[in-house]
């Protein structure tokens, strides 16, 4: 105890607040401002800008000012409690360095690749944009054209984008950064279930007896939901908590049973715990037998790489069938895990077989309900879809899915990965509500609810994210729009793809962004964007909550919200401009006409009225184009679902609510899907029903271990795992901004176990290069953070600009989901 | 020089530049590609040394609140502070009960309520981990400011403007 300090500081402050006091306190008692009338504060609801928690936060406004933000006491996913970052989002608006005035790179009055940026007009932002997509179609068509979005644009923004890309301009080279992300999670359901997104909810956290987390640091990354998980373990001392991870971190202090494994080897310790339930005879064989079936899936697919990559030289299957799978009967399926012993797991993952079967038991255990937890670990995994397809194996053999209390569940990193990027499509494979751009009664679908002539939507998928920055690094990708993320950031190898492509003199790049980030400064136009409560919202959270929120305050003049862009964008382009003869021929009522009109004046999109809109309301977008924007483009996107298991409400009602989880069926929210008397899609007597496979059936598939892409050797002899720090959001472009948050932690640095630091003549606070075959950067060592890395593995955040680790890392992916793996390749540490 | 003073805007940065512009405008329009305010004007295929370790203030001066419902900052370091399934350091300065000892603010009585508002006899578990809504600060430098205004301000001006 330090109450001897205490004591001595305490008076010293005393000493300090009263010298200050004798300057500043007036005698009188006017200190106290009282009268209501200036006192009062105008409060509203919206979800938190950050993670895909989705916590509803109440803004406090005073002149036009935000001046408040605390967790709302009505929303039923964080009952009145915000994380550190919550609590300061009132300050992430007001960085002194807003951008209020486009800036184009220019030399001479002219546009130039490497001229200064200089202030431009909006109008002259739109004519070089227009200028240079133009001459790309006119060139190369629209294959050369492409977009980077983001899980953290609002469902309008996501599906405006999507349609102007794949309707207008008739390219599907847009992707989120969610495919950074979620991408694993999205195939992974699409695989085992036919259907995106969780069946289950936040409230089987309360209803639970065990949780185990998957490569998911949820006390820094999710902190809400791990203040339910706490509430859960420590009110309910039967209830256990596993944790499996890499390195041991915050969320390791919590757990009954904590696990470091070797990097990749979760795949194993998947297939060891169905053995253990197999050979335990505890198989749920009447739920196995009637709602599963079981296939063996195709393996050595390769690593995402590039196609002369040795490794995808050698790789038998990295082709269109790396997804392929063939029917097995369960005895197959039960000699293909019969290999993961406890002892071949233990010994190739490092854990004990103990703790190796004290898991287990949580799974096998028909007494226990258990939850799964997962985000980065699993998801950002070149055998993502593999892991996730092999925790709803453990979940399906045991039947612990879909009822209170029994939910593999897949955490969302963004605040609208799921309402936005996965709902809306924004994929460049994908349409809305789980559909395709390859199959053709999707785009058919599509193209008859947007209101284009057949054939408008390209059939092929585009570009991916990874695959954006290699064709732009290639010159395929010439005319590229990012808005709402820092990808010059986030994205992997920077130094040998994205940032070489961004400055290939042939590309013309496009930012929108609040602030002048890595990703505007890599780029030859910047847009001063809108932010947050700046404008009228959407939201959909991980467990399928959709949340609304209204404009509470003004832009910045001159900034601009995503959506105002996209579709004064839209206005530039006579439709003989993107559109060739035959399908215009379809539909001769669009000629002359411009895109915004074919897209967004449709009789749909502006089918409400300014009327609609409370009149006490701010709405800019809506105002400027004169008619209900974001209602009339959220009911043409509901369209796509209603009906079709994606239900959601009428707008007007998420006004009212603190959000909803779809299916919304008969006005009510759905808790748990797949299960008869939750679900109003399941058939009266089937007991359960995973309707997303026509035959109502989940797959088990048989999928193996296989190694990582890039593993420490002689020289790179350190596994690096990159990742985020509770106080910051993704690439810290706001939350660097608040002086709080900043200050707690200023500085990404690496993370290290002290003998392996003490072996190199290291020691905390020494600088320190990471070097790996791409690139290097430079920081400081701690050895006796946060994050306790074994010896052999290194960890270091991607928050700081100033020290990009994505220099280093490798843009491997996963063949079948194409998200990068961010958790795992090889570095070595060098003193500077 | 119209276009030089609309660039200051964008950054600190070209603020300090703006001095030497009326010397040397072509330098700072040179500073211009690199606009990343918190890069602190270095081209992306370079880097800055890294600055040293900032220092944990451990001063135990209470901060100001930016508005009530902001949790407070820890005015003091919390190494080897451990906080896990078995305890609860900072709650042996800072829970009710030992408060009178250490001369430590009592926790919020927010920290009471349960999920559903009730109050609980101890802290609530949803609460056990401090470190999700407190944190310690360093010393470190800002690198950009930030433009917040707090109500306080707000209320002040427009009382100065009725009376």
């Amino acid at each position: 105890m330090t109450i001897n300090r205490r004591e001595f500081i305490k008076a010293n402050a005393v000493a300090a607040a009263a010298a200050v006091a004798g300057v500043s306190i007036p005698t009188n008692a006017t200190n106290l401002i009282t009268s209501s009338d200036i006192t009062k504060l105008k409060w509203d609801k919206a979800p938190c800008r950050f993670c895909g928690t989705g916590c509803s936060v109440n803004v406090g406004v005073m002149d036009g000012k935000v001046v408040a933000t605390h967790g709302d006491i009505k929303s039923p996913v964080n009952k009145g409690l915000n994380c550190i970052k919550g609590y300061f989002l009132s300050k992430i608006m007001y960085g002194k360095d807003r951008l209020t005035t486009p800036l184009l790179r220019m030399k001479n009055g002219v546009f130039d690749k490497d001229g200064d940026f200089t202030p431009i007009s909006w109008d002259a932002a739109f004519d070089i944009m227009a200028e240079k997509a133009k001459k790309t179609l006119k060139d190369k068509g629209p294959t050369a054209i492409g977009m980077f979005g983001s899980g953290q644009w609002t469902v309008f923004e996501g599906y405006a984008a999507s349609k102007l890309m794949k309707a207008g301009f008739r390219t599907n080279n847009i992707d989120p950064n969610a495919r950074h992300c979620m991408a694993s999670a999205v195939g992974g359901f699409m695989r085992t279930f036919g259907i995106d997104e969780p069946m289950g909810c936040y409230d089987d956290i309360e209803a639970t007896d065990a949780m185990v987390l998957w490569g998911s640091n949820m006390a820094e990354m999710h902190p809400i939901l791990w203040t339910r998980i706490t509430d859960r373990r420590l009110s309910s001392p039967h209830v256990k908590v596993a944790v499996l991870s890499t390195f041991a971190h915050r969320s390791s202090d919590l757990a009954d049973n904590s696990m470091i494994f070797t990097p990749q080897t979760d795949l194993a310790i998947l297939n060891f715990i169905a053995n253990y339930i197999i050979k335990t005879d505890r198989v749920n064989k009447d739920f196995v037998n009637k709602h599963t079936n079981f296939r063996l899936g195709a393996t050595d697919i390769g690593y995402g790489l590039r196609p002369e990559h040795p490794l995808e030289q050698k790789a038998k299957n990295n082709g269109s069938n790396a997804g392929d799978s063939t029917p097995i009967e369960f005895e197959e399926y039960a000699k293909f895990v019969s290999t993961y012993t406890a002892e071949y797991t233990s010994e190739l993952s490092g854990v004990s077989v103990d703790k190796l079967n004290a898991l287990a038991e949580l799974y096998a255990d028909p007494k226990i309900k258990v939850c799964s937890f997962w985000t980065m670990g699993f998801n950002q995994h070149t055998r993502g879809v593999w892991a996730n397809n092999l925790v709803y194996n453990i979940h399906l053999l045991t039947g612990k899915i879909s009822t209170p209390g029994n939910s593999p569940f897949s955490l969302t990193g963004q605040p609208s990965a799921c309402g936005t990027a996965r709902e809306v499509g924004t994929f460049s494979h994908r349409l809305p509500a789980d559909m395709v751009v390859n199959n053709k009664a999707h785009r058919d679908k599509a193209e008859k609810l947007w209101k284009v002539p057949h054939g408008t939507i390209p059939p092929k998928p585009g570009y991916h994210a990874v695959l954006q920055n290699r064709k732009l690094k290639d010159g395929e990708l010439n005319f590229y729009w990012v808005q709402c993320n820092n990808n010059m950031q986030a994205g992997a190898n920077i130094n040998e793809e994205m940032y070489p492509g961004y400055r290939n003199p042939k590309n013309f790049i496009v930012c929108s962004d609040p602030y002048p980030t890595v990703t505007a400064q890599a780029a030859d136009l910047i847009l001063p964007t809108a932010m947050w409560v700046e404008k009228e919202g959407v939201y959909g959270n991980a467990e399928r909550r959709t949340q609304a929120w209204y404009q509470m305050v003004d832009a910045p003049k001159g900034a601009k919200s995503d959506l105002w862009q996209l579709l004064e964008f839209a206005k530039r382009f006579n439709i003989e401009e993107v559109w060739p003869k035959e399908l215009i021929e379809q539909d001769p009522s669009v000629k002359g006409k411009n895109l915004f009109e074919v897209l967004f004046k449709n009789g749909q999109v502006n089918k409400f009225s300014l009327d609609e809109i409370p009149e006490d309301r701010l709405n800019d977008e809506a105002r400027h184009f004169g008619f209900y924007l974001q209602k009339g483009l959220f009911e043409e996107y509901a369209s796509f679902g209603r009906g079709k298991a994606h239900d959601l409400a009428d707008y007007d009602r998420y006004h009212q609510e603190r959000g909803l989880r779809w299916p919304v069926v008969n006005g009510k929210e759905t808790l748990r899907r797949f299960k008869e008397g939750s679900d109003p899609y399941v058939k009266a007597g089937s007991d359960f029903e995973f309707y997303g496979h026509k035959n109502g059936r989940a797959v088990i598939f048989a999928l193996p271990y296989e190694p990582a892409a890039e593993s420490p050797d002689d020289e790179y002899d350190l596994w690096l795992s990159t990742g985020r720090v509770l106080e910051h959001w993704h690439s810290g472009s706001m939350t660097q901004r608040v002086p709080e948050l900043y200050k707690a932690i200023p500085d990404a640095l690496v993370y290290m176990h002290p003998d392996d630091a003490k072996k190199r003549g290291m020691r905390r606070g020494d600088l320190v290069k990471l070097v790996s075959r791409r690139g290097e950067v430079q920081t400081r060592i701690e050895t006796r953070g946060r994050n306790k890395p074994p010896i052999g593995l290194v960890y270091m955040p991607w928050f700081d600009a100033s020290r990009l680790v994505n220099k280093v890392t490798l843009d491997a992916t996963d063949p079948l989901s194409k998200q990068t793996d961010y958790k795992k390749c090889a570095v070595k540490v060098v003193k500077v | 020089m119209k276009i030089i003073i609309n660039i200051a805007k964008i950054s600190k940065i070209a603020i300090q530049t703006l001095i030497v512009a009326t010397l040397f405008v072509t330098n700072v329009i040179a500073e211009n590609h690199n606009i990343a305010t918190l890069r602190a004007s270095t081209s992306i295929d370079t880097q800055a040394t890294p600055s040293p370790i900032a220092n944990v203030i451990n001063k135990d001066i209470k901060q100001a609140r930016n508005y009530p419902m902001q949790p407070p900052v820890i005015p003091h370091k919390t190494r080897n502070y451990e906080v896990n399934l078995n305890s609860n350091k900072c709650m042996s300065c800072h829970s009710r009960s030992r408060t009178e000892e250490s001369q430590a603010p009592m926790v919020s009585v927010t920290h009471f309520m349960d999920r559903d508002g009730n109050f609980l006899a101890e802290i609530s578990p949803r609460r056990y981990f401090c470190n999700q809504c407190h944190a310690t600060q360093t010393d470190a430098k800002l690198l950009v400011e930030n433009d917040f205004v707090d109500m306080h301000t707000l209320m002040k001006a427009k009382r100065a403007a009725k009376d």
